[in-house]
């Protein structure tokens, strides 16, 4: 068996499934139903200042694709609608009845010195582990100049984080948005003042469908809907590019990461973690099935690494990370071409049609006795994965590797490259 | 004269291996995880109520769906330690893919046992074991019978620290996963490759050709061992109450199964031309389709209901007529017709349910003539199991227990066929011994 439990920002818990902070982390009730599943720790639901927010109805949007529902999902909520001291009576019976988990607050107030003071002071005594710094809600808050409207400008970020730092010894998560051009200005912000590591991503500014009766947007509130933040399982490249960038880049790479988006299972939480991150958080796919996913989270990440030899978490974080790099630096004479296993085809004909009318017109028809195979062109394949991935059947395109395997050459000193750099 | 023909060798080798061939080829990795897909992870899900062995069906689905699968097959044997046998064997049209929500909105339920079939089989080629051994207890339990309750039992006691030592009337364990079930079902000598997996825990002490009433007496095993469990399963059969069954070409249907289960050389069986199957249960279904497929021309299924009363479900049903069976409902044998000794036909009375919905005869007969006849009309507990030993007590023609798994002796536990815990499948005899096994932990302690 394998050591699951993690630190993060030196906030530590027995393993690295963290609850989002979200509508599954917004009371007593359902944060206890999560630690009896087995869930390592939670982000509360993130608290502001009263009087509370008030939300609207219909909130949701969803995104269903090929019959998997909420392949992707979004929302129009807003923080926390409970008044401040019963989040903070909760939050203390948690941390007193979990000790072993980790309870990290998330927050968010208008965006001066003494309200950040004044919402610390309040948490302070709650006895929680640490606090998340909302600067990613893209709806609604950032209106108010809040959430994302301070995430998207790195000074804002570095100032807040700075005020909390002064007036807390609580390890400091900085939750960044994703709605911005470079990430990484946002995570040197947060480490310049002082942030303990960093949470992302917060959700993806989207309108996810619109209704074409009503011509109004999804999730339609009385004949009108409002951009919201979409999460879910279709984020998560976007998460993973981010997370990689900050765990890659000199300024941020020792910067803790707590990964968000899309999370689903181990496996994605396993590649966050190859990317850099000391732990995940989930929310989507709880919002779907419920606290009981964390089982196999926990059972199928246990599995796997006690089957590569990996004893704790940080015997492969961060282990993917220098293999990321940048183009000009692939290596030009790797080859590979597709290859179609005859005994597992069904003759669909996607390979064919993908390849004719989008990429190399390296798949041809031939037609035998009434039937038809499919043959790949060596000549004419680039070996661009097309075929494999429109193929219906598991394993029957795979892609050969055909070059010698011992050369090498990158764009930066090809012959085709004006910029070259000359050998030698 | 009728010419009676019954001979071997009506079929190739080539036909013969295929025709026994696996019924149900497993999944592929690629079309598990479509099908581990379609599942909906419902909440307090009605398929893990419907599985006599409460396996949490839609974790083990969501582990295959994320590719652990060793954490899946750990979710299904720690339940059921013959996952492997009933993922083949339960009749899941009637338990979990029954009750499947999908079978509901659409009629095309989550294939269950083939995704449970898949898990296991990837676990089971490791030669591993999830289970380990608790400290020693010191206690010994005598399990009587090495049937799939005997072994559930067994197994669970060795988790818990007992020592069990299993007496088995045969030479091979596994009862009648081993010599009672169609050929097609489990290939491969799944059965005792599966009793391996269950014995490599360690604890359990196999003694075989050892018959109760006969090799041993209960009287010695409740002096000597802390506690017995019996799972002796259903000895005897049930006649048909006809005169001279005991003619040439009247078989009973469990015989022959045994037979062609232990078979090498499935050419050298003898099989009729034209074959009668009494009954409707599984066993009337698994003879019809092995006599079928072993080349028989005519097989048909009487049964003296209707299809809604077999006790074979629906999809068994199915199967056989798609195999070729002739299945004629609402027709009783009346008598056997022979001629030097052999049997060449039955008369059946044509039945029907009276206005109060009680079973009656017509009055209207009907003749068949037949090659060989087989009885499978049900089995019955053996008497003489308890010869020379004081019995427990019986009701219905099986052993009486309560919830806990006790017999009407002190320290005589029961389970599977013999008793009346539910239905005669092979996933509730597992339970009775898992149940039975917890019982006696609880009152050895």
């Amino acid at each position: 068996m394998a050591d699951l439990s993690c630190n993060v920002a030196g906030i530590k818990a027995p393993n690295p499934f963290w609850l989002a902070s979200a509508p599954p982390t917004d009371k007593l009730y359902n944060v206890e139903r999560a630690f009896r599943a087995g869930w390592g720790g939670v982000v509360w639901k993130t608290l502001g200042i009263d009087p509370p927010i008030v939300n609207v109805s219909s909130r949701y949007g969803a995104v269903h694709y090929n019959g998997q529902r909420m392949m992707g999902f979004n929302n129009v909520e807003l923080i926390t609608d409970r008044p401040l001291e019963d989040n903070l009576q909760d939050i203390k019976k948690i941390k007193k009845d979990w000790p072993d988990r980790a309870v990290v607050v998330s927050l968010m107030v208008p965006c001066t010195e003494k309200d950040w003071q004044f919402i610390i002071n309040k948490i302070e005594d709650t006895g929680c582990d640490g606090v998340e710094l909302n600067f990613g809600c893209p709806h609604g808050m950032s209106e108010r100049g809040m959430g994302s409207a301070v995430g998207q400008v790195p000074e804002y970020i570095e100032m807040v984080t700075r005020w909390v730092k002064e007036c807390t010894d609580l390890p400091c998560l900085v939750k960044l948005t994703p709605n911005v051009a470079d990430i990484c200005h946002a995570a040197n912000a947060a480490k310049a003042g002082g942030g303990d590591g960093v949470a992302l991503i917060n959700t993806v500014n989207s309108i996810v469908s619109v209704d074409l009766d009503l011509m109004a947007p999804e999730p339609t509130i009385d004949g009108k809907g409002s951009h919201g933040g979409y999460c879910g399982p279709a984020v998560k490249p976007i998460a993973l590019h981010m997370v990689t960038e900050i765990a890659k880049a000199t300024e941020t790479k020792n910067l803790p990461i707590s990964a968000i988006g899309g999370i689903s299972n181990w496996r994605d939480a396993a590649e966050f973690i190859a990317m850099g991150a000391a732990g995940v958080q989930v929310c989507t796919a709880v919002m779907h099935y419920g606290f009981k996913i964390v089982d196999d989270m926990i059972d199928g990440l246990n599995n796997w690494m006690d089957e590569k030899g990996y004893e704790t978490l940080e015997d492969f974080r961060g282990i993917a990370v220098p293999n990321v790099t940048e183009w000009q630096f692939l290596n030009l004479k790797y080859d590979i071409k597709a290859r179609i296993d005859e005994s597992t085809c069904i003759h669909c004909g996607l390979c064919h049609i993908s390849c004719e009318d989008a990429s190399h017109q390296a798949i041809r028809i031939i037609k035998e006795n009434g039937d038809r195979r499919f043959e790949v062109i060596d000549k004419e394949c680039v070996g661009c994965n097309l075929c494999m991935f429109a193929c219906p059947v598991p394993d029957c395109i795979t892609m050969e590797r055909v070059d010698s395997g011992t050369e090498y050459q990158n764009w930066t000193t090809h012959e085709n490259n004006p910029m070259r750099v000359e050998e030698n | 004269m009728t010419t009676i023909d019954v001979q071997a060798g009506r079929l190739s080798q080539e036909q013969l291996s295929e025709n026994f061939s696996d019924a149900h080829p497993p999944l592929n990795s690629g079309n598990a995880i479509v099908e581990a897909n379609r599942c909906y992870f419902c909440f307090d899900a009605p398929c893990i109520d419907a599985c006599p062995t409460a396996i949490d069906i839609p974790n083990f689905i969501r582990k295959i769906s994320t590719g652990n699968l060793k954490g899946s097959a750990r979710d299904i044997f720690s339940q059921n330690i013959m996952g492997g046998m009933c993922a083949r064997v339960c009749p899941t049209e009637t338990l979990c893919e029954g009750a499947c929500v999908r079978e509901t909105q659409d009629h095309q339920p989550v294939r269950i046992g083939e995704l449970q079939r898949y898990a296991t089989d990837s676990y089971l080629e490791t030669s591993e074991t999830f289970f380990e051994r608790a400290e020693s207890s010191g206690k010994k339990i005598a399990v009587v019978g090495g049937g799939p309750a005997g072994l559930s039992c067994a197994h669970r006691l060795a988790v818990l620290g007992h020592h069990a030592v299993v007496f088995e009337a045969r030479e091979k364990l596994s009862g009648l996963n081993e010599y009672g079930i169609a050929a097609y079902k489990t290939v491969n000598d799944f059965a005792q490759r599966e009793v391996d997996f269950i014995l490599k825990i360690g604890g359990i002490e196999i003694r075989t050709n050892q018959r109760l009433g006969q090799d041993v007496k209960l009287e010695d095993l409740r002096q000597e061992f802390d506690a017995v469990f019996l799972s002796v399963g259903l000895g005897d059969v049930n006649s048909l109450g006809l005169e001279s069954e005991e003619i040439a070409g009247v078989y009973d249907a469990v015989d022959t199964i045994l037979e062609l289960r232990q078979s090498v050389n499935l050419a050298e069986l003898s099989v009729g031309r034209r074959v009668i199957v009494i009954g409707g249960g599984s066993t009337a279904i698994d003879i019809a389709v092995q006599s079928k497929k072993l080349g028989a021309e005519d097989v048909t299924l009487a049964y003296r209901r209707g299809p809604e009363q077999m006790n074979a479900t629906w999809k068994e049903q199915e199967f056989a007529q798609t195999n070729g069976v002739r299945v004629k409902h609402w027709v009783a044998p009346k008598s056997l017709r022979s001629e030097n000794g052999h049997v060449t036909g039955i008369e059946f009375e044509c039945m029907e349910l009276n206005p109060e919905g009680k079973l009656r005869g017509t009055g209207e007969f009907r003749h068949m003539e037949a090659d060989v006849v087989f009885k499978a009309i049900g089995q019955l507990l053996e008497d003489s199991v308890f010869s020379g030993s004081e019995m427990p007590a019986i009701e219905g023609g099986k052993i009486n227990v309560n919830l806990e798994f006790e017999t009407s002796l002190p320290g005589v536990w029961a389970g599977g066929d013999c008793v009346g815990s539910g239905e005669d499948l092979t996933v509730q005899s597992v339970e009775d011994g898992k149940q039975a096994a917890l019982s006696i932990h609880r009152r050895l302690k």
